[in-house]
């Protein structure tokens, strides 16, 4: 770890004022970052920790949304009464990741904040483009067993390694920035996290200055919520794909269906022409390997992780066969 | 004295059943369970030193080549910083199991990826670490360094090679016959507690604390690497966080940690990180197996072919002794056994857990599990039919032979069903349930072990030796067999173990602590008998020693008069091994749930059935098969070392992503102890135990995955990709 | 801003070095080494304490972030002549084999059971809803960020299922 200033802002102002010096970093549970600066993958001059500064709340909003602070941990957000009952995909996902002690300091900000676990990226002596920019790929002639097939460039393939944002990003949750100038925006999950492209140290929309205060859950709709995990191990294992799903039905036709998908890019998956094709079916194991072919229609993997394309397929089907009462 | 015994013959008098204190072989708590349970054990990185400094191990960051430079000067100025070692005496591998001399040293020479190659020493960990990656080095490395095991030439391993027969024919006649190829990625130890040492010099005279298996070993490998006697080096280690082989030989941190500490006159500690436990102690090759095997229409093995093709660096010995339990486990008159070995440029490989049948065991069990399908046998009956009469190759006698009870007891215990037996016969929700049944098999080795056993004035006893105990049970055990002996409870019994200035133990390794250091304290115990028989006036068969009391008349307290009573137990292998064949033998019998969308497999149940010759105490014992038994799990389903192709380093090299079973991966698992006496194991009739728990288990739950659902897989682990894969349509 | 952690009863500065881990503060400064560093990334478990009640990591926690907590070690749970309940069971049922995970998987389930009579779900809870039925599945995912690689993991759960049922006695 190099040595670093620690600072405690007074004001959330004063965290994203100091948080604009491209070489601070703000700090929150810390279970990602602590973890990298060990490794030396981040290195930040000042270390600005926003923990006391509030944002430690959910609280109910009259229009039947759902604000969760910033620093509301993992334990605190899926144990929350609310969440447990209006957003159970929430709840269980962040059930399936870490551990209770990795959930009891991760906070909801930080947590959608995650690196990537990409072994190339976590080891400073190989190419990363993400941690070195121009550097190279390391996993793409590699060891790609954890990358993603979806969404990919030439210059990165790293999955977003988290679980909460797969389930925030089915809800279209939405995230709350502060900037240092005091100005507010609003950015869905769904948009938060980047794809690798050309810019492959991006990880989301953040920029300097900005933090984010909250995440707000849209209000709770009808329907099964399912939080589904493929991982080596049966607990304290990154997804190998996961799949969050909100479906509704209506008679015995689909009538909503929001899915996102984890473990196979680099943000959470969610794509709209899945809706598009549910709704309004009769729910059949042609229209899942239907949608299963959509979905990954321009998939491509890398060797180690071609795998990942038939798990996804598989573990879908089983999601909307479970979600529809189908015998598949 | 010293009661020294070299083992020529069986021992058959049995002499620990005929005492009286009763405390051998009972299911006994540890005795240092409370310092574990309070955190008061102190492990090697814990013991307090004045004024000591840190270090922390720089690695190579190319695979093959030479050090040109490194810029001490790019760190020195750092706050605290106090040298950057690049002494050529530090060692760059850990050395293998039982050595006794210096692994590969000049650490400016780099022949793999994350090789030590200097220590940078600062006043504090932070400064250390810190300063340890802002090293600027620079290589000249050398290209082209061969990588990929089935790539290269390989070599014969010496030794290994069995030809009898004609297996090439009796393949072609036989009734039914199986040959298929089975691949295991390698595996890592993964010991809990990192590679630590803490060195701390009073003139010529080294102390080093240290987590290590064989400090009987080691103490000649740290003289050698620092060019230094024997007598002046004390190694201490009375607590090991485990060590599955890791810490079998002296590693890298425990040399640097002595060079610095010398050179800076002050106490050094050098922890290895996770990372670096990962890349620089040991690994488990992966191996590339071919299975042959023919029998008649009875499942008689007429023909039995294992070819095993491994890797090492160049310059090692060591080489996944994969064929080991095959050479002897089942009959077969034509026969063909081969060890390959390729030299590639992958960290060292050497022991980890059960090295050799470890691998060996689960390709010969799928094997057998397809011999048994194509031939329309029960596995377990397959199995029965072919335990030989006396070993195949050598024709020598087995010391005992327990497969068949172990077989026939784990069977009924499991409830296992005998019937026919089609994949996919059951179903629960979105999961295939199968079960499926493994024999396991380990070789039994001893070796050369030195105790003193004193008896106090004040009735009580101690038992030295520089034996280490890494979660074995080894403190606990020699309670009971000093116990046992000298008519004493295990509370008036103090073991002290891992400390050099005591008798050389035989190291904990291959499984053989228990029985070598046991025997050698049933030797000292015996002369001690000896010497109180005379007092009492009667033989020492006619003294009976209890709670203290000898032949219900004097205590041990008169008996000894004011004066304390030592002997050496000194205990020697001896030309007993040409005679014999030794192993420990098992049956496992697994239970799995194989997801019929994502292809994960679950273990719900597993039963291991094991004789080992005399349990010393059911309840350490029954946890090392536990501990085998989780390992198997690992084995089969989760755990795999990946290699970059490029540069040949090891990519998942922390415990995120080098996949350890955690809890939630162990279901319900039963042991089942088929004791024995085996009067040629050794002179307390036990045999060896850590590693038989997972000598084939991992095949039992691979015989189980096909049997759930149909997917025949010859590729460990059996992750959900392969598992898919593998799935018929 | 306080300028001590309180640990097990008692107060102790912060380090200077804001780099300081909670884990190396406790071993190093505070001197309390039953607190195990096993990967120093929060992939193993056996650094874990309790603070302020809740079981975390203390690898992934920096000292000078910890100002005013109260910290539970090992130590503070049980001595050798006053060993906890789970203390004594994990002894009872050999609960592990070298020791070094052990720790750490007795502050885990010291806080776990606790969770369990709070109400909290797990992954492995069928319902999200109502009284967390203690079974075996339950305990194995609540315990599975503490590795033990001497694979003591069915002794472990047999301790905690012991202990477990006498609370809910």
């Amino acid at each position: 770890m190099k040595p670093f200033q620690y600072t405690r802002p007074e004001s959330l102002v004063h965290a994203a004022q100091l948080s604009q010096d491209t070489e601070a970093l703000a700090i929150a549970g810390g279970t990602n970052l602590l973890d990298l600066m060990k490794l030396q993958v981040e290195t930040p001059d000042r270390l600005v920790d926003i923990n006391r500064l509030g944002l430690g709340e959910i609280t109910e909003n009259t229009d039947g949304t759902l604000r969760i602070g910033a620093l509301v941990t993992n334990t605190a957000a899926a144990n929350h009464p609310r969440i447990r009952a209006d957003y159970p995909v929430l709840a269980r996902a962040i059930l399936a990741g870490a551990t209770q002690q990795l959930r009891n300091k991760a906070t909801t900000g930080g947590n959608l904040c995650q690196r990537t676990r990409c072994y190339y990226f976590t080891n400073i002596d190989q190419p990363c483009n993400k941690r070195e920019p121009g550097s190279g790929c390391g996993a793409i002639e590699g060891v790609a067993r954890l990358h993603a097939v979806l969404g990919t460039s030439t210059e990165c393939i790293a999955t977003y390694p988290g679980d909460m944002a797969v389930a925030m990003s089915a809800l279209d949750a939405a995230v709350h920035i502060l900037a240092e100038d005091e100005s507010e925006r609003t950015v869905p999950v769904r948009d938060f996290h980047c794809l690798p492209g050309d810019t492959p140290w991006r990880d989301n929309v953040l920029e300097p200055g900005e933090i984010i205060t909250a995440v707000t859950l849209p209000p709770p709709v009808q329907g099964k919520q399912i939080y589904r995990k493929v991982r080596e191990r049966s607990s304290y294992a990154f997804a190998l794909t996961s799949v969050a799903a909100i479906i509704a039905m209506e008679g015995d036709r689909i009538a909503r269906a929001d899915l996102a998908f984890g473990g196979l890019a680099h943000k959470p998956w969610h794509d709209p022409r899945l809706s598009t094709l549910l709704v309004g079916k009769l729910p059949s194991a042609a229209l899942f390997d239907e949608a299963g072919d959509l979905l990954l229609e321009d998939a491509q993997g890398f060797g180690e992780n071609d795998f990942k394309i038939p798990l996804a397929r598989r573990t879908l089907a089983a999601v909307l066969a479970e979600a529809t009462e189908t015998e598949i | 004295m010293t009661a020294h015994f070299k083992q020529d013959g069986p021992v058959e008098s049995n002499r620990l059943d005929g005492m009286k204190q009763g405390v051998i072989g009972k299911a006994l708590p540890r005795v240092e369970g409370l310092a574990k349970v309070t955190g008061t054990a102190p492990y090697a990185a814990e013991y307090q030193a004045a004024n000591m400094a840190e270090g922390v191990l720089v690695t190579a960051t190319i695979t093959r080549g030479t050090v040109s430079s490194i810029d001490t000067q790019s760190v020195l100025a750092m706050p605290g910083v106090l040298a950057v070692i690049q002494d050529s005496r530090m060692t760059t591998r850990a050395a293998q199991g039982t050595a006794g001399q210096a692994p590969q040293q000049e650490p400016q020479t780099v022949s793999y990826w994350g090789q030590p190659i200097a220590l940078v020493v600062a006043e504090t960990f932070e400064q250390a670490r810190d300063a340890a990656k802002q090293l600027t080095i620079t290589y000249d490395a050398e290209e082209g360094a061969p990588l990929d095991p089935q790539a290269v030439e390989s070599e014969a391993k010496e030794g290994q090679t069995v030809n009898q027969g004609d297996l090439a024919h009796a393949m072609a006649e036989a009734a039914h016959s199986v040959d298929v190829t089975i691949d295991t990625e390698g595996h890592a130890s993964a010991a809990m507690e990192p590679h630590a040492a803490i060195a701390q010099w009073e003139g010529d005279k080294l102390t080093l604390y240290a987590s290590l298996q064989m400090l009987n070993y080691n103490i000649a490998e740290l003289a050698d690497a620092l060019g230094i006697e024997e007598e002046d080096v004390r190694l201490r280690a009375p607590y090991v966080g485990g060590g599955f082989g890791s810490k079998l030989g002296i590693s890298e941190e425990a040399v640097a940690a002595a060079i610095a500490a010398k050179q800076l006159d002050r106490p050094v500690r050098v922890v290895m990180s996770r990372q670096q436990v990962f890349q620089c102690i040991m690994r488990r090759s992966e191996t590339h197996q071919r299975l042959r095997l023919a029998c008649d229409d009875d499942g008689r093995l007429t023909g039995f072919g294992h070819d095993a093709l491994v890797s090492n660096l160049p310059g090692e010995a060591f080489a996944e002794p994969v064929l080991q339990s095959s050479h002897f486990l089942y009959g077969g008159d034509n026969r063909s056994l081969s060890l390959n070995v390729a030299r590639i440029h992958r960290m060292t490989a050497g022991s980890v857990r059960a090295p050799g049948e470890a691998v060996g065991m689960p390709a010969l069990e799928v094997a057998m599990d397809q011999l048994a399908e194509e031939a329309g046998i029960d596995p377990v009956e397959l199995r029965l039919r072919n335990i030989p009469e006396r070993n195949p190759e050598e024709d020598l006698p087995f010391s005992s032979h327990k497969l068949a009870e172990c077989l026939r007891q784990g069977a009924e215990a499991f409830g296992w069903d005998s019937g026919p037996r089609t994949p996919r016969q059951h179903k629960e929700g979105e999961w295939w349930i199968g079960t499926g049944m493994a024999s396991a098999a380990r070789v039994h080795n001893v070796s050369e072990a030195k105790v003193r056993v004193s008896l106090i004035a004040d009735g009580t006893a101690l038992v030295r030796t520089d034996m280490t105990d890494i979660g074995t049970g080894t403190y606990t055990i020699l309670a009971q067999i000093v116990g046992e002996m000298l008519g004493l409870p295990v509370d008036k019994v103090m073991v002290e173990l891992g400390d050099t200035q005591n008798p050389r133990g035989p190291g904990s390794g291959g499984s053989w602590g228990a029985a070598s250091i046991g025997s050698a304290a049933f030797m000292a115990c015996h002369a001690l008998r000896k010497t109180l028989a005379e007092r009492v006036g009667t033989s020492e068969e006619e003294l009976s020693l209890k709670d203290g009391i000898a032949n219900s008349g004097p205590s041990l307290v008169e008996l000894l008069d004011g004066k304390e009573l030592s002997e050496l137990g000194h205990y020697e292998p001896g030309d007993i091994a040409d005679d014999y064949t030794a192993s420990g033998f098992g049956a496992f019998f697994a239970q799995v749930r194989v997801n019929r969308f994502t292809g994960e497999a679950r273990v719900d149940r597993m039963l291991g059935a094991f004789g080992f010759g005399r349990v010393l105490n059911a309840k350490t014992a029954r946890s090392q098969c536990l501990g085998g038994i989780t390992w198997s799990i690992g084995a089969a389903l989760t755990e795999s070392l990946m290699f970059d192709p490029n540069d040949g380093h090891l990519v998942n090299c922390d415990l995120a992503e080098y996949h350890m079973p955690v809890h939630r991966d162990i279901g319900e698992v039963e042991v089942l102890m088929v004791e024995e006496r085996d009067p040629v194991a050794s002179p307390i009739q036990a045999k060896g135990i850590g590693e038989l728990g997972m000598c084939g288990g991992a095949a039992a739950i691979a015989n189980a995955i096909y049997n759930a659902c149909g997917a025949r897989l010859h590729h460990f682990p059996m992750t959900p990709d392969r598992i898919l894969a593998a799935l018929p349509d | 801003m306080a300028d001590y952690i309180t640990v097990n009863d008692t107060k102790h500065p912060l380090p200077d070095d804001p780099r300081v881990s909670l884990l190396d503060f406790l071993r190093q400064e505070v001197g309390l080494t039953g607190t195990k560093k096993g990967c120093d990334h929060g992939q193993c478990g056996a650094c874990t304490v309790i603070v302020n009640g809740m079981r975390i990591n203390s690898c992934l926690a920096l000292a000078v972030m910890h100002d005013g907590d109260t910290v539970t070690t090992i130590e503070g749970i049980g001595t050798p002549g006053a060993p906890s309940a789970l203390q004594k069971a994990f002894v009872e049922h050999d609960g592990y084999q070298c020791g070094y995970c052990t720790p750490g998987q007795i502050c885990a389930a010291t806080a776990m059971l606790d969770e369990i009579a709070h109400g909290m779900p797990s992954d492995a809870s069928d319902t999200l809803e109502g009284e967390i039925q203690i079974s075996d599945e339950e305990i194995r995912e609540r315990m599975s960020g503490n590795l033990c690689r001497c694979g003591a993991y069915a002794n472990i759960l047999a301790a905690i299922r012991d202990v477990a049922k006498e609370k809910a006695v």
